[in-house]
């Protein structure tokens, strides 16, 4: 548990991502079965103890704590884990070692009720100040230190040398505390066997096509093109066990879109995009957001986005894989296969029709200006489905992006190895006679870059506000961005979506940077 | 009790002399040498010979009009009134400062700890009827751990990331010199590179017979030099220009304010050190108690649930909410 409870701190306090996959690393090496196992259930969220809610800790502190000693410090904390591990008044007398995280486990496991509060209260008496913290965040579940379960599977993948891949083909097949699976890791055993046709699979991904070199050496008649929908890709497995949805990371976004699930028919595991829209059109992904950022959907939130999926691959079809077959033959039984399951919320993605990449280019450009498309997706004919990024397979050709020059307005340090930069920048149009905010970047520029516009932003600071500047309306940045949508929630009216500095025109002079009427060109009509 | 020959302001009445006055006054006394309690220009300081050597290498032999030295436990009479200066375990020469007139007993903390610390004579305990002690850390939730745990804690993570530098922000009075004798006492032997903001203090507490070890200026390091060493800086560089000579460093803070992780988090710092030089809850609480105080003041930071705390116990007790006394996390003293 101690172990644990500093890899719990350390996780939550380095910001960069190398050093927490480092520190994972070193955990899983050094912890024994079926410690390790458990604790990676925990960091992925696969284990939480379900009677253990804040609201039980809290009133085991309360019993011990004056109710207005507690509200003051809750209220000078702002966390009320943070709160009740720093606050609970007993130490044991003799420095006695927590459980091991498989007895918590157990202990979370088979305590009841009733029993719970006073287990709690034992524990945290007997940890110490600093594993406290760690012990709370692990009973409620509730961990918040920034981790993805896909950083804990590559910290497996990068302990063991085996292939980040294959380790998630298996993920949703094998169970806490992994003994299987940590076997195969560390090559005393075979690889665990999981039901394929049930499981995620790591998807297939694209390059950005280089105009220049790609469109000279590759023929438009070896590939296949579609149009590249903008919503969140999706993996949608079908089977006697049920509908899963899974995101590109492998998280099952399933129970947010019960609209989606419940009128799926059939079995195979498809590709495709998930939407929202009416009559299976794509509504922009300002809408689709509003169903992401939740958990659960509402009847209003269904009714209003109703959500689709635009398929363009078939990866199972039934139980069988046919991911090694080419791209060709897999859109053929894709066709047959929504013909022989005819579908309310599932679309076929049409094919574009192209002799030449002139062609081809000329539709881009069309489509990006009339429908708001926001670019081709290039899929080779001949292509298995190969999981990660393959060179020469799958092309994405975007849109060319929007410009604008935005004035400079905040810049605000950065964190990890920019911590000492002021590498985030907001900037601004004109509005008659003022400045709006339109959007924030953070990359776009080299570290050369980064180094003057630092000095620029120091030289040039008219207010400090905390670790923001707000600077002299004197530097104009050529900002690229993908598309402007209306948004009530800035200032300005307007959001931008991707933005990224693409130039730095120190030779700009303010005055003729853009106006908020020169943005509404770029906000989408749709 | 009648109303004592303290005022809130902290003057002493029937000598018109004043503890820790923040504008200059005719007559001072100074608890400690940091800042917000020792400023220069007062017309006479009394304080430690300690305190006064440190105020005179951080402000001048001229930042008083006459020096006035009382060591540890002895006796000076000011026109009635008796005053004592007793250890208070923050920093090198710090100081309670017990007043005794017409036999009522006044101590005024100033700031102070007393969990051990080998760069500060150990606190000690004065009973008197009216306590006005700080209350930097004065929420249940300021439990300080053993400053021991935290160095291995450092040192572990020094031993984890060889390539990199470990830069820990501290006060670079007190804070500064007590990590390195934290750092010596768990048998790290390496040299300890230093800001140019700590070296003269740090020679202080060596000529006052303290021992820190090698210790480098950091500025004439090579970069390659400082990987897998501490560097200790004021807390104010580790995030600023000053830090990128460091080999990617690991940001560390050594403060009690440093205990709340989320504020840990917010403020970039990725290995925080609880390691303070301010009572905690419990020995804020415990002084109390055992001073045997009737009447509590409450001179400064969280003074709201002392005060509530000390009544609850059927003290008499009151916030002075002296402002100029710092208490902010970005600057304890």
């Amino acid at each position: 548990m101690r172990r644990f409870a500093r890899l719990l701190e350390l996780l939550a306090l380095t910001p960069s991502r190398n050093r927490k996959l480092e520190a994972l690393t070193q955990y899983f090496a050094a912890t024994p079965d079926p410690d390790r196992g458990y604790a990676l259930a925990i960091l992925t969220g696969a284990l939480t103890f379900k009677n253990v809610k804040p609201a039980v800790l809290r009133d085991v502190v309360t019993r011990e704590v004056d109710p207005v000693l507690f509200a003051m410090s809750y209220d000078y904390v702002g966390d009320l884990g943070e709160t009740i591990a720093l606050i609970w008044p007993h130490h044991a007398d003799d420095e006695e070692e927590l459980p091991t995280l498989s007895e918590l486990v157990e202990l979370f496991d088979t305590t009841s009720k009733g029993q719970l509060p006073a287990l709690i209260a034992s524990l945290l008496t007997r940890a110490a100040i600093n594993e406290r913290w760690a012990l709370v965040k692990l009973a409620t579940g509730a961990l918040r230190i920034g981790l993805s379960a896909r950083l804990a599977k590559t910290a497996l993948a990068e302990m063991s040398g085996k292939d980040l891949q294959q380790l998630e083909e298996i993920w949703h097949g094998v169970a806490m505390p992994y003994g299987e699976l940590f076997a195969w890791l560390d090559g005393r055993g075979e690889r665990p066997d999981v039901d394929h046709a049930s499981r995620f699979h790591p998807m297939m991904l694209s390059n950005p096509l280089d105009e220049e070199k790609d469109l000279a050496t590759l023929d438009p008649a070896d590939f296949a093109a579609e149009w590249k929908w903008d919503g969140i890709r999706v993996q949608l497995i079908l089977g006697p066990g049920g509908v899963s949805l899974f995101s590109r990371t492998g998280d099952d976004v399933a129970p947010a879109f019960p609209d989606l699930v419940g009128a799926v028919e059939g079995e195979g595991v498809l590709d495709g995009e998930l939407l929202v829209g009416r009559g299976l059109e794509p509504a922009p992904f300002n809408d689709l957001q509003q169903r992401l950022n939740r958990k659960l959907a509402t009847q209003k939130l269904m009714d209003d986005h109703p959500a689709f999926v635009r398929v363009y691959d078939l990866l199972f079809d039934g139980r069988e894989d046919i991911r090694p077959l080419p791209w060709s033959a897999r859109r053929a039984r894709l066709e047959a296969w929504l013909d022989r399951h005819p579908q309310t919320r599932l679309s076929l993605s049409q094919l574009l029709r192209f002799a030449s990449w002139d062609e081809l280019a000329e539709l881009r450009r069309r489509g990006a200006a009339e429908q708001g498309h926001e670019g081709i997706m290039l899929k080779l004919a001949s292509s298995p489905y190969v999981p990660g990024r393959p060179k020469g397979l799958w092309f994405k050709w975007k849109r060319d992006p929007n410009l604008v020059d935005a004035v400079l307005m905040y810049a605000q340090r950065g964190s990890g190895k920019r911590s000492s930069f002021y590498s985030d920048y907001t900037f601004g149009v004109w509005k008659g006679d003022e400045i709006v905010p339109i959007g924030k970047a953070y990359f776009g520029f080299t570290d050369e870059e980064l180094k003057q516009l630092d000095k620029w932003v120091r030289s040039n600071t008219i207010q400090a506000f905390g670790p923001v500047r707000e600077v002299k309306k004197a530097l104009v940045f050529e900002v690229a961005f993908d598309s402007a949508q209306l948004s009530a929630r800035h200032k300005s009216g307007i959001a931008l979506r991707f933005p990224r500095i693409n130039r730095i025109r120190w030779d700009k002079p303010a005055a003729e940077a853009a106006t908020l009427e020169d943005m509404q060109i770029f906000v989408e009509a749709t | 009790m009648a109303e004592p020959f303290l005022e809130r302001n902290l003057r002493i009445a029937p000598v018109d002399v004043y503890v820790d006055p923040p504008e200059p006054r005719e007559r001072a006394i100074v608890t400690h040498g940091h800042a917000d309690h020792a400023r220069p220009g007062h017309g006479a300081v009394l304080a430690t010979p300690e305190t006064i050597a440190i105020m005179q290498a951080r402000y001048g032999a001229d930042a008083a009009g006459r020096w006035d030295p009382l060591p540890y436990g002895e006796v000076r009479e000011i026109g009635g009134v008796k005053v004592s200066l007793h250890p208070a375990g923050h920093i090198l020469g710090s100081a309670q400062v017990l007043l005794e007139h017409r036999g009522r007993r006044i101590v005024v903390t100033g700031d102070y700890k007393r969990l051990a610390d080998t760069t500060a004579a150990p606190f000690e305990l004065v009973p008197c009827d009216l306590l006005v002690t700080e209350a930097t850390f004065g929420l249940p939730v300021f439990q300080h751990p053993d400053p021991a745990d935290e160095i291995a804690k450092l040192l572990r993570s020094v031993a984890s990331w060889p390539e990199r530098a470990h830069v820990v922000g501290c006060y670079a009075l007190g804070k500064a010199q007590r990590v390195i004798a934290l750092l010596r006492a768990a048998g790290y032997q390496e040299p300890v590179y230093l800001h140019g903001a700590m070296i003269r203090l740090c020679q202080l507490y060596r000529e006052h017979g303290i021992p820190l070890g090698e210790l480098r200026p950091a500025l004439d390091a090579p970069k390659a030099e400082l990987a897998g060493h501490i560097v200790i800086a004021p807390p104010s560089a580790i995030k600023d220009r000053w830090s990128r000579r460091l080999p990617d460093p690991v940001l560390s803070v050594a403060s009690g304010w440093m205990s709340v992780k989320q504020r840990a988090r917010q403020s970039g710092v990725e290995l925080p050190l609880v390691i303070s030089d301010h009572a905690d809850w419990t020995e804020l609480r415990q002084t109390i108690t055992e001073s045997g105080a009737g009447t509590v003041w409450v001179t400064h930071g969280r003074e709201d649930a002392l005060v509530y705390w000390c009544r609850q116990q059927g003290l008499a007790a009151e916030p002075l909410k002296i402002e100029a006394y710092e208490d902010g996390p970005e600057d304890e003293p």
